[in-house]
């Protein structure tokens, strides 16, 4: 057990440690009685309030078609953003200087606004100019918005696994013939995509938390809408933000951690002969991108 | 052309933006530093409690957080961050805390891979000139750590201006909550929707221009 910070412990280290992990103890431990007793003091921790979540109707009503549009919304924008990214992605890299110019103003722009004016500004714009029905509207436009964002996003991450690749491939690849429309597709973007699944799903984790926003600024029935229903029915606010809280949590972390292991997998593996995007590698901004995304270091800082 | 924007404070929701995203920079970065000392720690339990923590929070949504402030924390328990009666304040201290406990993680997480980049040898000579843990970690490995990753927490402060947008969501006043309205109420949704646009990008763009620059110059050569 020994880090860059310090040695495999001595006896004296070891005293010292052992205090301290009992001193951090007893303050967490005071912390979480602390938490409790205001749970008490609130009667949050009454058994009629949990209740619910042990029946099938809280579960069939709320919680579950919640989830279900969470994840069908995430769904649907990832499988639009996706080819849509890859377009802008390859663009910015195109020969011709005006086809870079605009596809890089377009990806930039997007990215630099956040997702939620970008949802506003949809939904207002099929209330005024089209006639998507009302209880379709919010699904459009949290899709609108996801997709806008997230393929500018995608598109950073499809140039980053094509820079990953080293430039033997591209040369390779003029040597035996090939033209470029056909070295990118046969040659450079098969070999990218591998290097950019574990970035992609860990960006699934993106969307899917997103998604809330829908929920409570414009009414789309996901999962935290979903909760504010059912907590209007059993009048137990704190027990459905926790139970929500979980949901959120479990779907998110089997998600980060197939990424992750998506990511150990390809690394060893070394299917790709470039670097393998992980899902630090998520959200970074053009300086950071032509320093570190070569190299395959991670740069950190997702959202 | 612009005479839509008669009787709205543009400015003031932006400021309000501005304020949001600086407190909440400030306290997410020191509790984020908090963390990731202690994810570094000898102590098997505080690396545990902040493995744990940056693994929730990053897996809960924002949203969730925030709207959990005021409906959780301010409603049922009673919360009030020291203004009860001033509903505007309340929510302002309710969103900053929100994006505090939310943020931190993403700061806890960057800056656990800046230590990461400190190479091995300069722990051990700090440790073989006699310095202990916290010595080594405050005077050799977080300078340099800090400077490695101005990079990914410029990063991290970019995506905090743009999520502080969520705060609309509780009703603090700032560009997104204003935005609704205007184009709720206003006919030039087009014109609405850029005015809005260009204030986040001449508020997001400029700030990764300069810490790229910085994270450059300062680097540590090696």
């Amino acid at each position: 057990m020994s880090s860059v910070l310090y040695d495999t412990p001595g006896p004296r280290a070891k005293r010292r440690n052992i205090l301290l992990s009992i001193v951090f103890t007893v303050l967490l431990a005071l912390l979480l009685w602390w938490v409790w007793q205001k749970m008490d003091d609130k009667n949050q921790l009454e058994w009629n309030l949990w209740e619910p979540f042990t029946t099938s109707e809280a579960w069939t009503t709320y919680l579950l078609p919640g989830l279900g549009d969470t994840l069908k919304a995430a769904a649907i924008s990832m499988l639009i953003a996706l080819p849509l990214g890859a377009v802008f992605g390859i663009a910015r890299m195109s020969d011709h200087a005006w086809v870079r110019g605009v596809a890089g103003t377009v990806v930039e722009f997007f990215r630099s606004i956040p997702v939620l004016l970008l949802m506003l500004f949809a939904n207002e714009f099929y209330v005024r100019s089209t006639d998507i029905s009302s209880e379709q509207r919010p699904l459009y436009a949290v899709v609108t918005g996801l997709v806008l964002y997230n393929a500018s996003v995608l598109a950073e991450i499809v140039r980053a696994g094509i820079l990953s690749l080293p430039k033997g491939q591209t040369e390779a690849a003029y040597a035996v013939g090939l033209r470029k429309g056909q070295t990118m597709s046969s040659i450079l973007l098969p070999q990218a995509v591998t290097a950019m699944l574990p970035a992609i799903v860990s960006q699934l984790v993106v969307i899917v938390k997103d998604t809330a926003l829908g929920g409570v600024m414009l009414g789309f029935t996901e999962l935290l809408n979903s909760r504010s229903t059912l907590a209007a029915n059993y009048a137990n606010v704190i027990p459905s933000f926790i139970v929500v809280g979980i949901i959120y949590i479990i779907v998110n972390f089997l998600l980060t951690s197939f990424a992750s292991w998506l990511e150990k997998r390809l690394r060893r593996s070394k299917k790709s002969t470039g670097a393998v995007l992980g899902e630090d590698t998520v959200e970074v901004n053009p300086a950071a991108v032509r320093g570190t995304y070569g190299t395959g270091e991670n740069t950190g800082g997702g959202f | 052309m612009f005479d839509f924007l008669e009787g709205y404070d543009v400015l003031g929701a932006f400021w309000m933006t501005v304020k949001l995203t600086a407190l909440s920079a400030v306290g997410s970065l020191i509790w984020g530093t908090l963390l990731a000392a202690m994810r570094v720690s000898p102590v098997p339990l505080m690396r545990g409690f902040g493995t744990a923590y940056v693994n929730i929070v990053r897996n809960i949504p924002l949203t969730v957080i925030i709207v959990f402030t005021s409906l959780g924390l301010a409603d049922i328990f009673g919360v009030t961050m020291g203004a009860a009666d001033n509903f505007d304040v309340q929510g302002f201290r309710l969103a900053v805390l929100g994006f505090i406990v939310y943020t931190a993680s993403f700061v806890c997480e960057a800056i656990r891979s800046g230590i990461n980049t400190v190479p091995l040898g300069q722990a051990e000579a700090a440790r073989a000139i006699g310095l202990n843990f916290s010595q080594t970690l405050r005077l050799i490995v977080l300078p340099q750590a800090f400077r490695s990753v101005i990079g990914p927490l410029a990063n991290v402060l970019i995506a905090l201006t743009k999520n502080t947008t969520v705060a609309a969501a509780i009703g603090v006043a700032e560009a997104a909550a204003l935005m609704k309205t205007m184009i709720e109420n206003e006919a030039q949704t087009l014109a609405i929707g850029a005015v809005f646009a260009f204030g986040f990008v001449v508020l997001t763009l400029p700030t990764g221009l300069l810490l790229g620059w910085l994270a450059k110059r300062l680097a540590v050569k090696r």
